[in-house]
């Protein structure tokens, strides 16, 4: 049962004998545009170097009240989920299975229980997390982003049902904006299929629509911390 | 007995009460004026905000223009994926289907986020006579919700409320403390609603972009309510205007920014997210089934006016709200439609009948403001006078017939004009004694503000005198 498809079909072909009239300029093209991007000059600008990236990533997360830190190694990037738990005083934290988060949940302190997501999971046990851990498709600097999938980051829901959300990245997954990201989702997913969720996720969750003032925190997590390992 | 009231009757009437009300006026306005300063700083940084116009109004056109061939993609893709497309006329289709799914699949509660198409068809209203409980979950929509009241304003539902007003709200619906802190208020929602998102069945949404080339929808939001809509419950259901359609998944990278700090000064919102199908293989959460309903509801009577059709290009970012000066001034309510301000004066006598809702075209300064405001280039104020000029030219009224024939007549009286124009001083001098009285032939206009003086001298007197000098 598709409903009045034929019907509607019918009369958008019927609207569109007639050719509408354009606003914009026509070529909207930049000098250096490609194809799939023919607007990508005109958007905020970020520097070729990786150390351009970073600074771009280190202020918009300072705007957006992310807690980003460039870590030395992975052991650092553990003691600081460490710290943390403590100061926070986690006593459950979830992860999905995954090179880097599981290396990381190999160096939490034994008192914290873990839960760890694999193809399901009980989702009373993740409401009841105080943190989630996840890796993550790529960061963007341009926006300040992390972009996460249901095949990177454990599913829907571990990114956004945890008070607080962890998300680790490789150096080299930092790119420079959002047309370098989906170029990146292109490459690994155009092929074989594209999972089933991709979010952007800017900052922790927020809300303005009381008397516009800033709350963190509206429905999804309260602080969203990205750490940087080599 | 109730009387009947037109909607232009009721406009007059609403808008009366609310520009009296110069407490919540100068309340919006306020909230408006910080929009204002964030918006420029985050345009700022764009490289060309006005290119990155023109390019997005182009990608629209393209889009928008080859609309049966982007809806039949993205349907092949999407059912691909599992994904089941209805396809609706009206809101009496769409709302059949759904109340329909939720019967079949047996389901209890239903948790929903933002949806402007589910206000336009009043679902909520269907499917809570159904006996089936509805929960929004948007902080604004929920706050409206308990208030039994329409969105102020499509992008901030409850922007004209204030922190004591929500507080007395929640004591009396949900039993909280009183709090005076907007920190708390948006905490006890989130306390609310954390259940709903784990044990409602069927979760409904909205979209902002459809994606043809992989067969996807976008949702972009800040709380995180519309992720947590679309994660547990099993049954997702996305109800979605078809004139949002974008050609390539790549072209998000120029609108989700520009929707960001168009809609809020934000340079991204903080939750985008792509969603191609129910859960697949391998993953670990997300819905067993998905559908997309494609609501028409006289969309393709909008797109089949080619002069107004980029009206569609609309992303509904909500930024010719927040700079109108009649927005500002009647607030949301006011207009009494689905979608309020200048873009929604433009739309809704397409869609629910132009002779009905002509006067909003009226409810403009024609400034501009909106058209320089919109990032996807829709000429909004000179849609506003086609409106205005299509309605005459459909049902033309006698006086105004009559009037222009006579102003057409005396136009061509040289002689009368030169007299006339010569008492017009006189008659300007007394019109002070029968200003804003019954007599006064424009005291409609003249009630609320001062009449202009005339010059002195006429211009047909200075051009005399110029020529006289010139010699």
């Amino acid at each position: 049962m598709s409903g009045d498809r034929e019907a509607i079909l019918g009369r958008i072909r019927e609207a569109l004998r007639v050719p509408a009239p354009r606003h914009h300029e026509k070529p909207a093209l930049a000098p250096t545009s490609t194809v799939t991007a023919p607007f990508r000059e005109w958007l905020p600008p970020v520097g070729p170097e990786h150390e351009d990236r970073v600074a771009v990533f280190t202020r918009l997360s300072e705007a957006l009240k992310t807690e980003f830190v460039d870590c030395a190694d992975l052991a650092a990037a553990a003691q600081h989920i460490t710290l943390l738990a403590e100061t926070n005083g986690w006593k459950k934290i979830a992860f999905h299975a995954g090179e880097l988060t599981d290396a990381l949940a190999a160096r939490f302190a034994p008192s914290l229980t873990r839960l760890r997501i694999e193809t399901s999971y009980d989702k009373h046990e993740l409401e009841s997390s105080d943190a989630g851990l996840t890796e993550c498709e790529c960061l963007v600097a341009q926006t300040g982003s992390v972009c996460v999938t249901t095949r990177s980051s454990g599913g829907r829901a571990l990114s956004v049902l945890p008070p607080h959300h962890i998300a680790v990245a490789r150096r080299s997954q930092l790119v420079a904006d959002l047309t370098s990201a989906y170029e990146l989702l292109a490459q690994k997913y155009a092929a074989s299929g594209y999972p089933s969720m991709i979010s952007f996720i800017t900052g922790p969750s927020r809300t303005g629509d009381i008397e516009r003032i800033l709350v963190l925190g509206a429905h999804g997590p309260k602080k969203l911390t990205v750490l940087l390992v080599p | 007995m109730t009387i009947a009231h037109t909607p232009q009757e009721q406009f007059h009437t609403d808008s009366k009460v609310t520009t009296a009300d110069v407490d919540r006026r100068a309340f919006v306005r306020k909230a408006l004026g910080g929009y204002k300063v964030t918006r420029a700083k985050t345009e700022s940084a764009y490289t060309s905000w006005q290119h990155a116009r023109d390019a997005a109004s182009a990608i629209k056109y393209e889009g928008l223009n080859h609309l049966d061939e982007m809806l039949t993609q993205f349907e092949q893709n999407f059912t691909a994926r599992g994904g089941k497309v209805f396809w609706a006329s009206n809101g009496q289709q769409a709302r059949d289907y759904i109340l329909g799914l939720a019967r079949d699949r047996g389901v209890k509660s239903i948790v929903k986020s933002k949806a402007m198409t589910s206000e336009e068809i009043h679902l909520n209203q269907a499917l809570e006579k159904e006996g089936y409980a509805v929960i929004e979950s948007d902080l604004g929509e929920f706050i409206q919700q308990l208030k039994n009241e329409p969105p102020y304003h499509f992008v901030f539902p409850c922007m004209h409320l204030k922190r004591d007003e929500i507080s007395a709200l929640f004591e009396k619906e949900l039993g909280s403390a009183k709090t005076d802190s907007p920190e708390e208020l948006t905490m006890i929602a989130r306390r609310f609603m954390r259940r709903h998102y784990l044990e409602a069945d069927m979760g409904i949404s909205g979209t902002n972009f459809i994606i043809a080339e992989t067969g996807m929808i976008s949702i972009t939001e800040n709380e995180g309510n519309a992720r947590l809509t679309c994660a547990h419950p099993r049954i997702h259901v996305a109800l979605v205007g078809i004139e949002k359609v974008l050609p390539r998944l790549a072209d998000l990278a120029l609108f989700l920014p520009m929707l960001g700090t168009a809609g809020t000064g934000q340079n991204m919102t903080c939750y985008n997210t792509m969603y191609g199908g129910p859960r697949q293989p391998g993953e670990s959460d997300g819905p067993e089934e998905f559908h997309v309903v494609f609501l028409d509801n006289h969309r393709t009577r909008l797109l089949a006016d080619p002069e107004q059709r980029d009206a569609l290009h609309c992303i509904r970012c909500g930024a010719c709200l927040n700079v109108c000066p009649i927005f500002k001034n009647i607030g949301g309510h006011a207009y009494g439609t689905t979608y309020q301000g200048p873009i929604g004066s433009v739309i809704t006598p397409h869609f629910r009948g132009l002779q009905d809702w002509k006067h909003l075209s009226g409810a403009s300064s024609l400034c501009g403001a909106c058209t320089e405001a919109c990032p996807v280039k829709i000429d909004i104020h000179h849609h506003l006078l086609h409106n205005r000029r299509n309605a005459m030219k459909e049902k033309p009224t006698w006086w105004e017939k009559l009037m222009w024939k006579g102003f057409a007549w005396f136009m061509n009286q040289p002689k009368l004009y030169a007299l006339a124009t010569r008492f017009t001083p006189w008659a300007l001098e007394l019109h002070p004694l029968i200003k804003a009285t019954p007599i006064d032939p424009v005291s409609s206009w003249t009630k609320t503000r001062e009449f202009p003086e005339a010059p002195e001298k006429t211009f047909r007197q200075l051009w005399a005198e110029r020529k006289e000098a010139g010699k």
